[in-house]
């Protein structure tokens, strides 16, 4: 753990990626004492301002303060984010594990799934999807999570397939550990670490899918400030109002490059075979 | 007669590939009493852990198995998989070849020794550490209460060995497969853990099925020994009898290859194991016997009692040896 902990830090690029998401979190947590204004709040004297002392990132075309909906933008994106990994990770993990541990038949009816799957452009299932059941933040973190396990599920197979091979499995078994002890027990936790990346990337694509639905409009409905929602009106008023369309998006590509930052730092960190190159 | 705690019958294996099955094992029969020691001794690959496996009934899915293997008078390959995890751990135990891999490195060694605890006695988590420290203490390691938390990384390869031992033995079984568990180590160490084998042998009135290449260890501490060469027994006796007049070749290059007295050159068998896919026909040993004759390449010897009842042999010049 200190050798991975020391890996990480000597990564100039991860430690920013990791104080980016640090970041993001304060903000998201504390947005009611941070943000200046109510971000419903309508004022029809202030209408597409420009970012001003007062609305440092400008109003919208309701005279909403910007800066104060993006602060709450954050707190969605990173529910969304967090809840729908948390989803696909779940579904991914007990898909590999069985898939991986099991084989023959099992293997070859959810590898072929996740194949069907993988096929269907994601982006169009949900769209789909959201159009009969109605958008709302729940159903968003949902279909995401229930379209984006595939590749968990492909990572944790193939973990599994190794692992099992692997002597401490034998010598498990010839003490009396059933099936499920076996996969829960002393194979998972092996084959943790690869997981744990790809989901700290996941974050990041979740709240890019987030975002793209809220832009056109099936994912989080206003008033409910989301990045996406805001990028939308921008579109709307691009001519007369930079600030709605370049603030929502700033936020947007440094939120999924900390994660991408965290989860690559990660990676270098927690794999030993990169430990042996000097830095 | 009285009923044997193990008896393997007629133990064949067999991998089926595309183009045709492979025996690797082939008829194979043994008894172990109560508190026996037997040595099983042979090259590498001639099917020595794969029998031990079968005893197990934790062979490879693809491998094949017929035959009986009676334990405490059930068939064990009749056993449903529930039946066979109270068993294993409990009732047999088994040690493996190599210490460095045999331990879940996620976990201490404390967990995984009380995890056998908790599976098959049902203590509570309290109770398991306890009679862990203890285990601990049995197989020697020093400051046990300590060593309980280590991870097996910061272990030595013997004293993970060691607390693999303690793993095995922490239900009391009464059948102890140890797969060549001295390979791995250091001469020294090998030498200690043969005397901690030794001695939780006698102190738990266990039987001990030792697998190993090794025929000085043999000599030692077993009280019969089972020779096997390519898949097949060739030569079973008591141990003094076998290094006293061994009745088969193969039996009679092992001895020779051991380092004997100062500076005597030592006597190779010559040759290799032929490949399980292309066996010779009749004796299977004919290609590297220097006492082949005609008769050898027509039709394999069964295994015939050569000298006394006691001691058997799968040659059929066993008697001229």
């Amino acid at each position: 753990m200190n050798i991975f902990w020391k890996r990480f830090k000597q990564n100039r690029l991860a430690t920013a990626g990791g104080v980016m998401v640090l970041l993001l979190f304060i903000v998201a947590a504390f947005a009611p004492l941070i943000s200046p204004f109510d971000p419903n709040e309508i004022d029809r004297n202030s209408i597409l301002e420009p970012p001003s002392e007062v609305h440092i990132l400008g109003t919208d075309d309701l005279g909403r303060d910007v800066f104060s909906r993006m602060i709450f933008g954050s707190w969605i994106s990173l529910a969304v984010g967090f809840v729908a990994v948390g989803i696909a990770t779940f579904i991914g993990i007990i898909f590999g594990a069985l898939s991986g541990y099991y084989g023959g038949w099992t293997d070859r009816i959810i590898m072929r799934f996740v194949d069907i799957m993988l096929s269907i452009p994601t982006l169009f299932l949900i769209l789909a999807v959201i159009a009969f059941i109605g958008p709302s933040i729940w159903n968003i973190m949902i279909i995401i999570g229930l379209t984006s396990w595939m590749g968990v599920a492909r990572l944790v197979r193939a973990e599994f397939l190794s692992l099992k091979e692997r002597e401490f499995i034998l010598a498990a078994k010839a003490m009396g550990a059933g099936d499920m002890r076996i996969i829960f027990s002393h194979i998972m936790p092996n084959s943790m670490s690869p997981v744990f990346i790809s989901a700290v990337l996941g974050v990041a694509a979740a709240i890019l899918l987030e975002s793209a639905l809220s832009f056109l409009g099936l994912g989080i409905q206003p008033p409910t400030p989301s990045w996406g929602n805001i990028l939308t009106l921008g579109k709307d008023n691009i001519e007369i109002a930079w600030w709605l369309s370049v603030f929502p998006g700033l936020a947007i590509l440094f939120t999924v490059l900390a994660y991408n930052l965290v989860g690559e730092g990660l990676r270098d960190a927690l794999d030993p075979r990169l430990w042996q190159r000097g830095r | 007669m009285i009923q044997s705690l193990l008896s393997v019958e007629d133990l064949s294996i067999s991998f089926a590939s595309e183009i045709k099955s492979l025996n690797t094992v082939n008829e194979v029969s043994f008894k172990a009493a109560d508190q026996d020691f037997l040595g099983i001794v042979g090259e590498s690959g001639c099917g020595k852990t794969l029998t031990a496996l079968a005893i197990m009934k934790l062979l490879p899915s693809n491998a094949i198995s017929s035959g009986r293997i009676l334990f405490e008078g059930k068939d064990i390959l009749a056993y449903k998989d529930k039946d066979l995890q109270k068993i294993r751990g409990s009732k047999i135990s088994m040690i493996f070849q190599e210490p460095m891999t045999s331990l879940n490195p996620v976990f201490t060694v404390g967990n995984q020794i009380a995890e056998v605890l908790i599976t098959h006695q049902s203590m509570s988590a309290k109770e398991a550490i306890n009679k862990t420290i203890e285990l601990l203490k049995v197989v020697q390691i020093p400051s046990p209460e300590l060593r309980v938390n280590d991870y097996p990384h910061q272990m030595s390869g013997g004293m993970r060995q060691r607390v693999m031992i303690a793993m095995a033995v922490a239900c009391k079984p009464s059948l102890l497969i140890a797969d060549e568990p001295t390979t791995a180590l250091d001469v020294t160490i090998q030498a200690q853990i043969l005397e901690l084998l030794g001695s939780l042998q006698e102190r738990n009135r266990m039987s001990l099925l030792f697998i190993t290449h090794d025929l000085g260890i043999v000599a030692e501490y077993a009280s019969r020994v089972m020779v096997m060469y390519a898949g097949r027994i060739v030569e079973k006796s008591p141990v003094q009898d076998m290094f006293i007049n061994p009745r088969h070749p193969y039996t009679i290059g092992l001895l020779e290859s051991l380092p004997g007295k100062k500076g005597a050159k030592l006597k190779p068998i010559p040759g290799q194991v032929p490949n399980t896919e292309s066996l010779p026909s009749g004796c299977k040993f004919r290609t590297r016997c220097r006492y082949v004759i005609e008769e050898c390449h027509l039709k394999e010897p069964s295994l015939k009692p050569a000298g006394n009842s006691e001691h058997l042999s799968r040659c059929i010049r066993a008697m001229e040896l």
